[in-house]
């Protein structure tokens, strides 16, 4: 099965293709099913894969063909078959089968379904391009494509001014941070001669400190563009703009994750180099604990959700900072269903209030749609890190870690964040589905979403539920710890004591308690009431709303500085560059009009000047001849 | 007894001359073409003449007299066509009338 994993983005390639040449005029409906079929296929290989992976077989390179072969260099497409990337491959098909399955019921009634579709095929083939590639420049290759099929679909309500300007602003920054993983490829390249992974990190030793910080901090700087990492981070809030599918599959689970992949598969490097790993560990835990604040205040689901992404991507790579990126990974997993979970639960009380997302208007929803409830209770417990759910096992985890190697202010940040986060979700979930109804009108005409939008949430929430007990259990030895462990060799192997462990777990879960029941206190009994706690807090509360005026310094310190110096440029060009290019034509005009009148039209006066010409000719010719011959 | 190469470039050079004078001073088109014809045959001649005085062979320099038939014959097709579209289209055969080419 292994040889054959190139069938896994075959198969979303082929649907794009289908889709994106006879979607539109002759598919309709089908293009959906097409999709979902073909990226269902991809599971199926994938978990085949991943099984033969379990069953012990070795670290595999499968080349397709050589793609560039000038002089030393060689690049080839290949796939790089390991726990880490068949583990990615498992996650990012099943979740997308899962989204694609819930589309067809989401956008139904959309003009644009067959776009929809091809986009989202394309999107699922440059993710297992990425998951996939067993060197930087094919990596680079999907990483460009998920960048790509995220405009495209972030800016899919194109009719509608918000959704281009949400597009253009994620692929701006993104790429600002491809920026950071270009000069890191190169570096690499520069440095080893090669861009494979296996070559690259077999040599770890013979670059310098400097050039490996380098690498790692350009990688990072790519990474916390994909990622939504600070500084890099305020276009995944505005990206909520896409179908909320998407916000599901490419803005929580499987694109924004690639950031925190890219980091792990280049552990090696990150753990020879130096201070790196400290600056990916702070910056995580900084991106959390901002974002889970703003998540405090927001009232679109969507927008809690989203800052509620960038804060467990925080967490990520607060793991791997921490030197935990197996953690990082099973958080990855489990976060991919149980916020894609959410959003698709989201989505469908949004579906199911014809495209409501203001939290304000909602409450009571929970008779109204109980699938929907139940299993967004389940992912918003899995997001309050609760036992048993899966959220609990990988953040826990993380936190575990963080402490036992000694980054105490991290994992207290984590804890903090951990308290945040359950308050935000418990917030959220009281807002849209308990409490009595806010608008009449909407709560009347509310229902529950088809069984085909439903199925994939029951499927979702049972991995939700099972997935963290499976693999994570018991801590530090888990299934996803022996399975994993491996690949990241020379990571501190010591198991800490069972009782730390369960100290730690203790605190963790205390702190989604906390969270919880100073929601409940203050929605629940108004104890206290939640308006006067942000009148009371004044000026901090209009920070947060206003999501710590981020996009407003972004735009007064950054993007008018760029406008201005490119409104200089672009006058330089229009006066002196196209200028000189004018007065030139001009020059040649003014000559063309002078010569002009030389052309009189009479046959007579061009008989003249030839005759002219030759009498000239001839008295010249025979006074040289003359004085030839006399000399 | 021979007449001599001088006699035969002057007659060539009078007719050259005639011929120029006729495309310079006359106005009608057809005119100008026979005028030019005129010309090309006066080149003829001293051709004609120059290879009968110094080709040692079979005087083959006036084969080049061949070309300028040619030239002329092509000349004369093409010369005749415009004046006659020209015509067509203002029913005139005076260069002077035909003045839509002026710069």
């Amino acid at each position: 099965m292994i040889q054959n994993v190139w069938l896994i983005p075959a198969f979303p390639l082929a649907a794009f293709l289908i889709n994106g040449l006879f979607g539109r005029r002759w598919l309709h409906k089908w293009t959906g099913i097409i999709a979902s079929v073909a990226v269902g296929l991809s599971a199926l290989v994938a978990i085949g894969v991943f099984l033969e992976v379990l069953g012990g077989a070795e670290r595999t390179t499968v080349t397709l063909y050589e793609w560039i072969g000038v002089g030393d260099f060689h690049s080839s497409v290949a796939a790089l078959v390991d726990p880490l990337s068949s583990v990615m491959l498992l996650v990012v098909t099943v979740v997308s089968f899962l989204i694609f399955v819930y589309s067809n019921g989401y956008m139904e009634h959309d003009h644009g379904f067959a776009r929809f579709f091809t986009w989202l095929s394309l999107f699922v083939f440059a993710m297992l391009i990425l998951v996939m590639a067993d060197n930087y420049l094919l990596m680079f290759v999907g990483w460009e494509g998920v960048g790509l099929c995220s405009y495209l679909l972030i800016g899919f309500w194109f009719e509608r001014p918000e959704p281009y300007v949400a597009a253009k602003k994620a692929f701006v920054m993104n790429r600002i941070g491809d920026w950071g993983y270009t000069i890191g490829m190169i570096t690499i390249f520069l440095v080893f001669g090669s861009m494979q992974f296996v070559d690259v990190f077999e040599h770890v030793d013979i670059a310098t400190e400097a050039n490996l910080t380098l690498i790692c901090l350009a990688l990072f700087f790519g990474a916390t563009g994909k990622s939504a990492q600070l500084p890099l981070y305020s276009w995944l809030p505005d990206a909520m703009e896409g179908p909320t599918p998407v916000s599901a599959l490419i803005h929580a689970a499987t694109m924004v994750t690639a950031g925190v992949y890219l980091v792990a598969r280049s552990m090696p490097l990150f753990e020879a180099a130096g201070p790196s790993l400290q600056v990916v560990g702070t910056v995580g835990a900084v991106t959390a604990i901002f974002a889970a604040t703003i998540a405090l205040v927001q009232f679109d689901i969507k927008r809690v959700m989203a800052y509620s992404t960038v804060s467990q991507l925080g967490y990520m790579f607060l793991a791997l900072g921490v030197g935990a990126p197996v953690a990082a990974i099973f958080h990855l997993a489990t976060h991919a269903f149980f916020k894609a979970l959410l959003f698709l639960g989201s989505g469908s009380v949004i579906h199911g209030l014809g495209g409501e997302q203001d939290m304000r208007k909602m409450g009571g929803l929970r008779r109204k749609m109980p699938v929907t409830f139940w299993t967004m209770l389940l992912a918003g417990g899995a997001l309050a890190a609760l036992p048993p759910l899966a959220g609990f096992w990988s953040k826990d985890a993380i936190l575990a870690t963080a402490f036992v190697n000694g980054h105490l202010a991290l994992w207290a940040v984590g804890i903090v964040t951990a308290v945040l986060t359950a308050f935000y979700v418990t917030r959220a979930m009281w807002m849209t589905f308990y409490g009595e109804p806010r608008d009449h009108h909407l709560y009347d005409h509310a229902h529950e979403s088809p069984a085909v939008m439903t199925l994939p949430l029951i499927a979702l929430a049972v991995g939700t539920v099972v997935l963290g007990i499976l693999v994570g259990f018991p801590p530090e030895q888990g299934f996803i710890d022996t399975f994993l462990g491996p690949v990241f060799e020379g990571e501190g192997g010591h198991v800490p004591e069972v009782a730390t462990l369960v100290t730690l777990a203790v605190v963790s879960v205390a702190a989604g308690l906390l969270g919880i029941l100073a929601g409940l206190s203050m929605y629940v009994r108004h104890r206290p009431d939640p308006a006067a706690v942000s009148r009371a807090s004044g000026p901090f509360y209009r920070l947060l709303v206003n999501k710590y005026f981020i996009d407003e310094l972004y735009d007064r310190r950054i993007v008018d500085v760029i406008r201005a110096a490119f409104g200089a440029m672009w006058a330089f060009d229009i006066h002196v560059i196209d200028g000189l290019a004018n007065r030139i034509g001009w020059v040649a005009a003014l000559g063309g009009g002078a010569l002009r009148r030389a052309q009189t039209g009479i046959v007579g006066n061009y008989a003249l000047t030839i005759v002219a010409g030759l009498l000239v000719i001839l008295v010249a010719y025979g006074g040289y001849a003359v004085g030839i011959f006399t000399r | 007894m021979a007449v001599p190469l001088g006699a035969f470039i002057a007659v060539s050079a009078v007719l050259f001359f005639i011929g120029t004078a006729g495309v310079l001073v006359r106005r009608n088109a057809v005119v100008i073409l026979m005028s030019v014809e005129l010309m090309l045959n006066a080149t003829n001649l001293a051709l004609v003449a120059f290879s009968r005085r110094y080709s040692s062979i079979d005087e083959r320099g006036s084969v080049f007299v061949v070309f300028i038939f040619v030239v002329a014959a092509a000349e004369v097709a093409v010369g005749l066509a415009i004046v006659l579209s020209a015509y067509r289209n203002r029913p005139t055969v005076d260069v002077d009338e035909i003045r839509q080419m002026r710069g």
